[in-house]
């Protein structure tokens, strides 16, 4: 899959902003497209697909229409590539944090600093943005930021760290690989003394335990120990259901992604439980010039199903053409027999 | 059919279930009432979250089916993992055999 992926800090200008690249907030992009209206994507995530590529990737979906059967994987790919005559742009890895009027519209800015400047604001969050799990251990926020970490932005700051490195998946054993070398020790602690890992970085830790080079520890934290936010060790059960002190200044927490509401609720717009409230006319939402679609949204009759999505992009592009081309009339069209679109879709 | 679920706070439930459904999916159902059991489920069944972390009781881990690896290995995103109780819920399917099944609701799958 190939597309444009903007990298972080810089300003960009666009007639419409998505936030969410799920299935929703992609098909938008062609119906927005059509009436010659150009988008850009943000998401937290590394790649788009939403929860079809991040929760379910390789399981079948059986209602998308005139598919009788296509993988989470599948539809994403067959929607970038039904995408790709409109040329939209993506942010990824980045959180839309704050979304703030502007005279001609909107500025969206992202965590990474990235700021976009957009007529209209399309919503399609969603689920919520996917963030790190956090382990449930009692005061584990205190530590956030300064010992705590679910990723890893900078990797100098974990130079010269006790770090114990919590999971036993791809992420858990890459950062065990990339950090040995410049960190003080490395333990990872993971539940089971098997990793679905791949098996070169399985093999590579395994050498490096082999040749003491870090430790590798099997059981479960249970509390943090430390003061004002700085972690001094990590209390575990072991296989044997024995219990043991870590010493560690650092934990590095990988248990997967869970999706959370995020900066969306502070957009201003209206919700009812946690959902977004639009018209059913056009997606609107209760601020002119931002709409929501998608499992985000909520009205009489929702369902939170990727065709009802579909359909929501649809009619919200009608009205953001209003604002996006407000001199200029809209005409209802095929696509199968209107030259204009079909030279859009350069057919 | 019934089932038994200990909450966080360690209070017993004894439930309705039905024959055929996940365990997940009759503790997510009973939760609309009793909001002491509610549990995630993010990912509604597929598997893919972990968010239906329960701790089987003793009694009864050798009488229900195995957990096939793939579940094996999706606890490793649980939290608290008990390698002898550990299961995720949505993989345990109500039959004859689960009737009166006992688990208890792990950390970590709070909605
Ligand atoms: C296991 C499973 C099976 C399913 N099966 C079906 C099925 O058979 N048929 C069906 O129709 N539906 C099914 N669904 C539901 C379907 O996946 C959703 O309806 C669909 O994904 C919703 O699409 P969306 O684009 O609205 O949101 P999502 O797919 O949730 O995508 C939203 C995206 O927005 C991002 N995001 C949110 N907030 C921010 C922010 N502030 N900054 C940056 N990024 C942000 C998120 O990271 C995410 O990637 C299933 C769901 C699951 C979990
Ligand atoms: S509900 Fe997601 S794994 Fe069970």
């Amino acid at each position: 899959m190939s597309y444009i992926s903007h990298p972080p800090g810089q300003t960009h200008v666009t007639d419409a902003l998505i936030i969410g690249a799920g299935p929703v907030g992609l098909f938008a992009v062609f119906e927005l497209g059509l009436l010659d209206i150009k988008a850009q994507l943000i998401d937290i995530l590394d790649r788009p697909g939403g929860q079809c590529t991040e929760l379910y990737p390789e399981k079948p979906i059986y209602d998308i229409p005139a598919l009788p059967v296509v993988t989470g994987q599948q539809l994403t790919d067959q929607l970038m590539e039904q995408i790709k005559p409109f040329g939209a742009q993506f942010h990824l890895n980045q959180m839309a944090e704050a979304c703030v009027k502007t005279d001609t519209g909107f500025r969206v800015t992202t965590d990474q600093g990235s700021v976009i400047e957009a007529k209209v604001v399309i919503i399609a969050a969603g689920g919520g943005s996917f963030m790190p799990k956090k382990p449930p251990l009692p005061g584990i926020e205190a530590y956030e930021g300064t010992s705590v970490f679910y990723a890893v932005r900078n990797r100098s700051a974990f130079a010269g760290k006790n770090i114990v490195i919590a999971g036993g998946g791809d992420s858990a054993l890459d950062w065990t690989l990339n950090l040995q070398p410049i960190a003080q020790h490395i333990t990872l602690l993971h539940r089971r003394d098997d990793f679905r890992a791949a098996p070169h970085s399985v093999n590579a830790m395994r050498e490096m335990v082999a040749t003491d080079k870090m430790s590798l520890v099997i059981g479960n934290p249970t509390a943090l120990q430390g003061n004002n936010g700085q972690l001094t060790g990590i209390d575990v059960t072991l296989a044997d259901k024995s219990t043991t002190t870590l010493s560690a200044d650092t934990l590095l927490a990988f248990y997967g992604l869970t999706m959370k509401l995020g900066p969306v609720a502070t957009f201003g717009v209206g919700m009812q439980n946690n959902l977004i409230t639009v018209n059913t006319e056009n997606f609107e939402t209760d601020v002119p010039g931002i709409f929501a679609i998608g499992d985000i949204n909520t009205y009489p009759g929702k369902l939170k199903l990727i065709l009802s999505g579909f359909h929501e992009g649809a009619l919200a592009a009608q009205k953001v053409f209003r604002y996006v081309h407000p001199d200029r009339k809209w005409r209802f069209e095929y696509t199968t027999s209107s030259s204009n679109l079909q030279s859009k879709l350069g057919v | 059919m019934k089932i038994n679920v200990t909450d966080r706070s360690g209070k017993n439930h004894c439930l309705d279930a039905v024959e055929g459904w996940r365990v997940m999916e009759i503790i997510r159902d009973h939760a609309e009432r009793i909001p002491a059991l509610g549990i995630k489920a993010e990912c509604g069944g597929a598997l893919a979250c972990a968010t239906c972390h329960v701790y089987v009781d003793e009694d009864w881990v050798d009488q229900i089916p195995e957990p096939s690896e793939e579940e094996i290995e999706k606890l490793d995103d649980a939290f608290a993992v008990d390698e002898e109780f550990s299961r995720l819920s949505c993989q345990i399917i109500m039959t004859e055999e689960t009737d009166g099944l006992s688990v208890t609701l792990a950390p970590g799958s709070e909605p």
